[in-house]
């Protein structure tokens, strides 16, 4: 499936920003099931000062702002093409030991509610089974609802409020996987919905790794299994290791964040 | 050459050159006291009020007392504009921009410290006094002497005596800010004894006595003393010696790095007032408005070369 | 003169002077206390002149404290020397091989010679390193392996200093006191020279080039600022090696590197050599409430900008739970035997270990694995009855955490007491420069001797002092 992507980000200040700085995870890579045709980033009110690969071999730009902006504006788009590989990623790859993908982080760190909730599943069958079964109920444990604060929560927090949004449902996922002795990850990227072409957030899912078949995705707020809709972007062990933009700035008072994304064929 | 580095040097040797100016304010106020005590209240206001600090004092002690201005002024714990404060700011910046002084100045500074730091543990008494803000005055002399006698002449050095001008201007300023109206033509009483003591104290508290009496050979005459504080590059004190001294080390600046930033121009044209012009032209613009303009001048000046040479972020 | 139970460096265990000391008892025979006491009050005064200080924590008034300085040199013989230093070249080349593996393959972790829970339990393993190759491949630029000698013949590593080792500079400035006070001494005795350490370093960091380096590299030296305890040696050292002495709000990143503010606008730092710690490194990637880093410094490093030294997540080589591995460390990446013996190490986070150090706390040294500069340690044999019980509770409800070692009987060397020499424990911390091409390693090192009688901790932060330290010329 040849996907177009073009997901624009507005940082806006009601003081301008002596300095500041954001690392940015938005560009995907190509890999078996997913070439990047084209892709590019741009930067509005600010400067790309380098690009690395972290250590999840996310591929990284480092902006800083122009001095006393009040408006950055972060644009990146382009087209990729996807096959559907039934959400079976493969062979682990890399330096990173999937001992740290059984890292608790401070967004994943098991407590009583992931307890309760691995009591209630039903941990026969295959390990597929049970992570298919994982992902079935964290959705109806944390029905999908976009109506609560825009707030970070951990896995915990989550689990308390009843209802999040797909970062909670990935959190919680990853969380629970690890405590069943799967090494996972939280994923950040994009989705081509069915039903519309403007959205208003980006895409967050989970893998867990599975002997045999390497990473699998879970797609909990969709209770399904990526296919050739969804674009892999960045990986981490949380949000903050995968999320789309990460900064730190002097002053500049209050930030107020606005996203114009659009997927489509 | 780090911009914090030439901010370090530029307060180090502000805060040094202040330590010395607060010494012999004290002195003058002292000596004073002690010849004509009727006049001593008042001229220790002048002189608290000189360094910027009358509102500080009054806040912790009310009325204006030698004995208690004298303890304010050299250590009082509660007062950051002391001598004692000064010196520790002096050495504080000195450990800053410790990589770009000599040895020699280092420990200068750093002996300068321990010294003063003990001898004002607690308050001085009066027997003390006068070799207290002797030593005060020799210690600051050697960190000078020091610099100029070991010190590379670059950038390092320029900054470091742009600080000491530009706080010496600065204070020559202010006392004559607090005194001017004795130097007025208008309320001249040639010879009246109590002019003659106001007269005294801005010549001692600018270190001054000695060389009017060499260069003028006369009564103390309030235009001379005025001439001889604004105009006369003769005197290491006076406000166009001071600035051609800045103007010279930005010079150099400006010859090494192949830049000239816009504090050069300001300076130049607060420089330009000293030149081609009289004390009787002064006097007919207006002594306090002068100095007053002087002072915003010199206000500015400083924070724009602050600017120019990066000091902070 | 030396107790019973301990070697003692100058007397041997028979109160006969040993050889590398018959010179310089030869000098002291013929000097009285009263001048060497004269002398030790000079170089006191020296020191706080040059304003050799360093910060206590936690204190307001009176802050600044001197290091003490004991004037009896320490001395050791050329021929001993260069077998340490044969082996601490041999276990520093190991840990630059081990920091590589660990942040790329662990093909010691999958050889079975270290479990990976030592790597994957421990907060000193980076995972931001995962993947990196420093610029000429070191990590370790600067090592303070810190020994101590209970024979005549036995000398052990204590601990292995691989992030930000501290005390060179008061290995130079002894050296310069003692020749200043004794320069006859020098003439009799002859020492190895310690002084071109700075030359030295400088030289190393400036083989270690980022590819971003264009022209002769711009070095400078990261402080905490002049409030950190060793902020001397900080200005120390940049001053030595005529470089910048930067903090961390004088950096920021430019045009892709990381460049200091000067008066002429920002310019771009090849080599850091950073003496702050890796937590307060990089807001931006690190600890968030960091005043003291760069923020973004990290990224730069990643793309090759810059060359950190200490490269960060070196403390998973000098951790005390790994220090226990060392042996198999050296031999698994050199395939040789450790020249240097580790001092027997029990690991509390094993049953049997945990219960005989339970059993014997009053003979052993219990160390936090993450602690360092003495605290949160036990000395069992110094430590009280209550002490033992409180201490017992600690390490059972966190046994993982502690490590145990046998209470070394550690060699003294006699410092000028009131009225006369008297015996006092010491260690020694030679210096190690890595470069690209080769490891050196300055002759001597920072002795630091316990100034109370029969104490064994000779931290300067729990009342230590220190020595010069001598190595003769073979």
């Amino acid at each position: 499936m040849h996907l177009t992507i073009r997901h624009e980000t507005t940082y806006s200040y009601d003081q301008p920003v002596p300095y500041g700085l954001q690392q940015l995870r938005v560009r995907p890579k190509s890999r078996p099931g997913q070439t990047v045709l084209e892709w590019s980033v741009e930067v509005e009110g600010g400067a790309q000062q380098l690009m690395f690969e972290d250590e999840h071999a996310n591929s990284v730009d480092l902006v800083s702002f122009d001095p006393d902006q009040s408006q950055v504006t972060i644009r990146s788009f382009g087209t990729v093409d996807i096959e559907d590989q039934g959400g079976v990623i493969g062979k682990h790859r890399g330096h990173v030991p999937l001992w740290l993908f059984q890292r608790e982080t401070d967004l994943t760190e098991a407590g009583p509610g992931v307890a309760r909730l691995i009591h209630q599943l039903d941990t026969g069958g295959s390990d597929l089974d049970k992570l298919h079964a994982l992902s079935t109920l964290i959705l109806r444990e944390i029905p999908y609802s976009t109506d609560q604060n825009s707030a970070e929560l951990t896995a915990e927090q989550a689990l308390k409020a009843k209802h999040g949004v797909c970062q909670d449902h990935a959190h919680v996922f990853v969380t629970a996987a690890r405590s069943l002795g799967f090494p996972a990850r939280y994923v950040s990227g994009y989705l081509m919905m069915d039903d519309r072409v403007d959205q208003d957030a980006t895409h967050a899912w989970a893998e867990a790794h599975v002997d045999g078949l390497g990473w699998v995705g879970f797609d909990v707020s969709n209770g399904i299994s990526p296919d050739a809709r969804y674009v892999r972007v960045a990986t981490g062990l949380d949000y903050h290791d995968a999320a789309p933009i990460l900064g730190l700035r002097v002053g500049g008072g209050t930030e107020t964040m606005k996203v114009a994304l659009q997927v489509q064929q | 050459m780090l911009g914090k580095t030439a901010g370090g040097l530029f307060w180090m040797f502000r805060y040094l050159e202040r330590s010395e100016n607060t010494s012999r304010m004290i002195d003058a106020g002292l000596r004073i006291s002690l010849t004509r005590s009727s006049a001593a209240q008042s001229e220790w206001t002048s002189i608290i009020t000189s360094t910027g600090l009358l509102d500080a004092y009054q806040q912790r002690h009310g009325e204006v007392d030698g004995a208690k201005v004298i303890d304010f002024l050299l250590r009082d714990p509660s007062n950051p504009g002391s001598v004692l404060a000064a010196i520790e700011a002096a050495r504080t910046n000195a450990r800053l921009v410790r990589t770009a002084l000599t040895r020699e100045v280092f420990e200068a500074v750093n002996e300068s410290y321990m010294i003063l730091k003990s001898a004002l543990a607690k308050p001085v008494p009066d027997r003390d006094l006068p070799e207290l803000l002797q030593t005060i005055r020799q210690r600051t002399a050697i960190v000078r002497g020091t610099l100029q006698g070991t010190m590379v002449r670059n950038d390092i050095y320029d900054f470091a005596r742009i600080g000491t001008f530009f706080e010496r201007a600065d204070n020559t300023a202010r006392i004559l800010d607090v005194k001017y109206y004795i130097l007025l033509p208008s309320v001249r009483h040639v010879g009246s004894p109590v002019d003659n003591v106001q007269w005294d104290l801005i010549l001692r508290a600018t270190s001054s006595v000695r060389a009017y009496q060499t260069l003028h050979d006369s009564e103390f005459d309030p235009r001379l003393i005025a001439n001889f504080l604004l105009l006369d590059k003769r005197l290491p004190r006076s406000l166009a010696f001071c600035y051609s001294k800045i103007c010279d080390n930005l010079g150099y600046l400006e010859e090494d790095y192949g830049n000239r930033p816009i504090c050069h121009d300001m300076v130049d044209s607060i420089y330009a007032k000293f030149q081609n012009t009289s004390v009787d032209k002064i006097f007919d613009y207006g002594l306090h408005e002068f100095i007053t303009e002087f002072l915003a001048g010199s206000y500015a000046l400083g924070e724009q070369i602050e600017k120019d040479y990066r000091f902070s972020e | 003169m030396s107790g019973e139970s301990h070697f003692d460096e100058m007397y041997g265990r028979d109160g006969k002077t040993r050889g590398p000391y018959s010179e310089y008892c030869g000098w002291l025979s013929d000097e009285d206390v009263s001048r060497l006491r004269k002398k030790s009050v000079e170089a006191e005064t020296l020191f706080r002149r040059t304003g050799i200080t360093f910060n206590v924590y936690g204190m307001e008034e009176a802050a600044e404290r001197l290091i003490p300085f004991d004037i009896v040199p320490r001395i050791i013989s050329g021929r001993e020397w260069s077998r340490l230093s044969k082996g601490i070249e041999q276990r520093v080349r190991a840990i630059n091989a081990f920091l590589h593996d660990i942040y790329h393959g662990q093909e010691i972790i999958k050889a079975g010679r270290l479990p990976a829970e030592m790597i994957a339990q421990n907060d000193a393993f980076l995972p931001k390193m995962i993947g990196v190759t420093p610029p000429g491949g070191v990590y370790t630029h600067i090592v303070g392996t810190d020994l101590v000698r209970t024979g005549e013949d036995d000398f052990f590593v204590l601990e292995d200093n691989a992030r930000t080792p501290s005390g060179v500079s008061y290995m130079l400035e002894n050296r310069e006191t003692m020749l200043h006070m004794f320069p006859e001494l020098f003439s009799k005795v002859k020492v190895q020279n310690v002084s071109n350490y700075p030359r030295m370093l400088r030289r190393s960091l400036g083989r270690s080039v980022p590819d971003a380096c264009d022209g002769g590299p711009t070095i400078a030296v990261l402080t905490p600022g002049i409030h950190n305890s060793a902020y001397y040696e900080h200005a120390f050292l940049a001053d030595q090696m005529n470089v910048e002495l930067v903090e961390g709000h004088d950096l920021r990143v430019v045009d892709g590197r990381v460049a200091m503010r000067t008066t002429r606008g920002f310019k771009p730092i090849d080599v850091l050599y950073r003496r702050v710690d890796d937590d307060f490194l990089d807001p931006l990637n690190f600890n968030p409430e960091s005043q003291l880093g760069v923020p973004g410094i990290m990224d730069v490093y990643r793309a090759g900008g810059i060359t950190i030294a200490n490269a960060p997540g070196t403390g998973i080589s000098d951790d005390k739970a790994i220090y226990s591995y060392m042996p198999d460390i050296v031999e698994f990446y050199t395939g040789e035997q450790a020249i240097l013996k580790n001092v027997p190490t029990w690991r509390c986070s094993e049953p049997d270990a945990l219960k005989y150090v339970l059993d014997n706390l009053a003979d052993l040294v219990v160390k936090e694995v993450h602690g360092s500069g003495g605290y949160g340690m036990l000395v069992g044999p110094a430590a009280s009855k209550k002490e033992i019980a409180d201490f017992s509770k600690k390490l059972e409800a966190n046994a993982a955490n502690y490590i145990a070692q046998p209470t070394l009987s550690l060699s003294t060397v006699p410092i000028l007491a009131k009225s006369e020499l008297a015996p006092r424990h010491v260690d020694l911390r030679p210096f190690v420069l890595v470069s690209p091409d080769k490891i050196d390693i300055t002759p001597g090192g920072l002795t630091r001797v316990a100034l109370k009688k029969g104490s064994l901790v000779v931290n300067s932060s729990q009342g230590g002092g220190t020595k010069d330290t001598w190595v003769l010329e073979e």
